[in-house]
């Protein structure tokens, strides 16, 4: 009886691993064919440009030997499947090239501003997350009432401002009329020299270090920006809460959590979020994905030394290299963002998991 | 008088219409009901039919050149008489600029909806109805698109094509058309296998008699939704590239390259960013609270989520 059982028992596992290894080896295709058509159109996108690399490199006026040698060692004069290859090995290794503003590899450009975005997207989706979702919950359970309509009108907003105008009339009205918060850049001059970053993330650096007055500086310039960004994801995070509440609170089990006599507080926020908590953090992982990419604007009004910055920055001087290096990262964190809300998804609805 | 309307209203509303023009007209008239009951949606079709009014009277109703300035007597000026939303740091009147910046932003949004949403359509229909390979291979592509960051991608694209206004429309509508392939898809995959295909099928129809006749058109309603939610994304990518330089560029009163433009006086002439922002809030806001009603009236089932 009990050989049976364990055997039954064994025979399940055995079919769930198989069917939990064909998921991932699923996902992995996934992955691997969306980062070779990411990498298939920054190719491209570099290879339409109007500017010639080479002339870019030896000058208008070469003579054409010079122009030659360099088309060869830049491997521009290999057919372009090749050129393709080589392109794709590079990028799978992280070589993105040399950034002609910089003159560093653009991989090691992307590293030293990598950390500011995600600091500053970070703080943001929990701002929208933290507010996002108690807005949410009170729009679905006071349907159709005012607070519904001014939660309704606040995402509205959200999803129709331009964010790089909101960033500079905040600006206007918080840092240089009321001065309750500090100006562009990360960090006050002072703090230039005597703060050295561990991390690259300034907030927890200064923990780190318990240099408590560079904290309430750094504090005092990304609380701005952030809360613009968490304004952002708090647009699209209420709104979709909304949908998720309003379907969860029409079903049975609510019926049944009222019939038992449960207070109203606890079946909203002990049993019907828990179960709109599911699909919300795949919304959540989504609306941060979409923050590192509205960082570029936001970046751009707050001289924020990010990723979003040293994109529009390279564009403006035609650094093609440094750009599609940029897109290329922000792409494949997408893309890691993605399978991860999906890989969540999959862990925390126990309907998904394979039997 | 009431009478009439009253017989008209019920002859729209005629449970058994007697010809194919009273039955569509019919539902047209219910879609409308639904739609005008919906005071938001309302306003939003209001400000979408100021936004087509003033960009085809621009030349009438501006009161100054949006190009041409007076460097020597109003720089910078202050809203007031005369100039109701100030001037410019080249003295040109920026209400005048922001009437004339209406025809590019129309310009943007109409030519981005009218390539990326055929685009979509097409990918959508003949992957879902064609199914096997060509569906998985046309999902990937759309997969893959989707995956990308728009504005990056569109700023990578536009780095390349150069900066301009052409470009910028180009560049928005590549990023854009994949959520109208997979719209186009689900409702065609939800129609496929309906007997009246089988029926036109059956009649000798060709695949693409059937794709591009008999279930195109009845992808366009939910595709219309979400052209008319998207336009207001469009709105801001497109001001999100002027700001930047990549848009339309100067003297072009673009709204976005205009609140790049007051940047540098943001602090004491604040009103030269303020105001092209606000117009792009509203015709954004505009865009999408139509948008909303247009899907809570076109498609009564998905209004409740």
């Amino acid at each position: 009886m009990s050989g049976t059982g364990t055997r039954a028992e064994a025979g399940r596992a055995a079919r769930r691993a198989s069917a939990i290894a064909s998921t991932l080896i699923r996902f992995a295709a996934v992955v691997a064919v969306t980062y070779l058509g990411l990498l298939a159109v920054t190719f491209f996108i570099g290879r339409v440009i109007p500017i010639d690399p080479v002339l870019a490199i030896v000058g208008d006026r070469a003579p054409a030997s010079v122009v030659e040698r360099a088309r060869e060692e830049l491997g521009l004069n290999l057919p372009y499947h090749q050129q393709f290859l080589i392109y794709v090995k590079g990028a799978l290794q992280g070589e993105f090239g040399r950034s002609v503003l910089t003159t560093n590899p653009v991989m090691t450009d992307i590293r030293r501003v990598l950390p500011a975005t995600i600091e500053l997207a970070t703080l943001g989706t929990l701002i929208g997350a933290l507010i996002g979702v108690p807005l949410g919950v009170l729009a679905a359970v006071r349907r159709g009432t005012l607070a519904d309509q001014i939660v309704r009108i606040i995402g509205l907003i959200g999803y129709s401002v331009p964010i790089f105008w909101l960033g500079l009339l905040a600006l206007l009205v918080f840092y240089a009329r009321l001065r309750w918060t500090a100006g562009p850049g990360r960090i006050d001059v002072v703090y230039e020299y005597t703060f050295t970053p561990i991390t690259g993330f300034y907030l927890l650096d200064a923990m780190l270090l318990r240099d408590w007055a560079a904290f309430r500086d750094i504090f005092a310039h990304i609380v701005l920006p952030a809360s613009l960004l968490g304004y952002f994801s708090l647009a699209y995070i209420s709104r979709m809460t909304r949908s998720f509440m309003l379907n969860e609170l029409g079903q049975e089990y609510i019926v049944a959590a009222r019939a038992k006599g449960l207070s109203e507080t606890r079946i909203v926020w002990a049993h019907a979020l828990r179960n709109a908590a599911v699909p919300l953090v795949t919304v959540i992982a989504l609306s941060y994905a979409g923050l590192l990419e509205g960082s570029v604007l936001t970046e751009t009004v707050f001289s924020w030394p990010g990723l979003g910055l040293y994109i529009t920055n390279s564009l403006q001087n035609a650094d093609m290299n440094a750009v599609l290096g940029g897109t290329i990262v922000i792409g494949s964190i997408f893309i890691g963002i993605n399978l991860l809300s999906d890989l969540l998804y999959r862990m925390l609805d126990p309907r998904t998991r394979p039997r | 008088m009431s009478e009439a309307a009253l017989t008209r209203r019920e002859w729209l509303l005629s449970e058994r219409p007697d010809s194919r023009l009273q039955a569509r007209l019919g539902r047209a008239y219910q879609s409308w009901l639904r739609f005008s009951a919906n005071r938001l949606a309302l306003a939003g079709l209001l400000i979408i039919l100021l936004l087509v009014f003033v960009a085809a009277f621009a030349d009438l109703l501006s009161p100054y050149s949006p190009i041409v300035g007076d460097l020597r007597g109003s720089r910078l000026m202050p809203p007031g008489p005369g100039h109701w939303l100030g001037t410019d740091d080249q003295g040109r009147d920026i209400l005048s600029r922001i009437i004339h910046g209406s025809r590019i932003t129309l310009y943007v949004v109409l030519l981005v909806a009218i390539i990326a949403a055929p685009i979509g359509l097409a990918v959508g229909a003949v992957a879902g109805y064609a199914g096997g390979l060509l569906d998985v291979v046309l999902m990937r592509i759309t997969d893959i698109f989707l995956a990308f960051p728009k504005l990056i991608l569109a700023l990578a694209f536009v780095a390349a094509l150069g900066p301009g206004i052409e470009n910028a429309v180009l560049a928005i509508a590549i990023t854009s058309w994949p959520p109208y392939a997979r719209i186009a898809r689900a409702e065609t995959l939800t129609v496929r296998s309906s007997d009246y295909i089988a029926a036109v099928a059956l009649m000798g129809a060709s695949p693409s008699r059937i794709v591009l006749r008999h279930i195109m058109p009845l992808c366009i309603s939910s595709l219309i939704v979400r052209v008319t939610l998207d336009m207001a994304g469009i709105i801001l990518t497109a001001a999100g590239l002027g700001f930047l330089g990549l848009g339309a560029q100067p003297p072009l009163p673009e709204w976005g390259a205009m609140i790049a433009s007051g940047r540098r006086f943001i602090l004491d002439q604040w009103w030269v960013a303020a105001a092209p922002g606000a117009a792009i809030l509203i015709v954004s806001l505009g865009f999408n609270l139509l948008g909303d009603g247009l899907r809570d009236a076109l498609d009564p089932r998905g209004s409740e989520r």
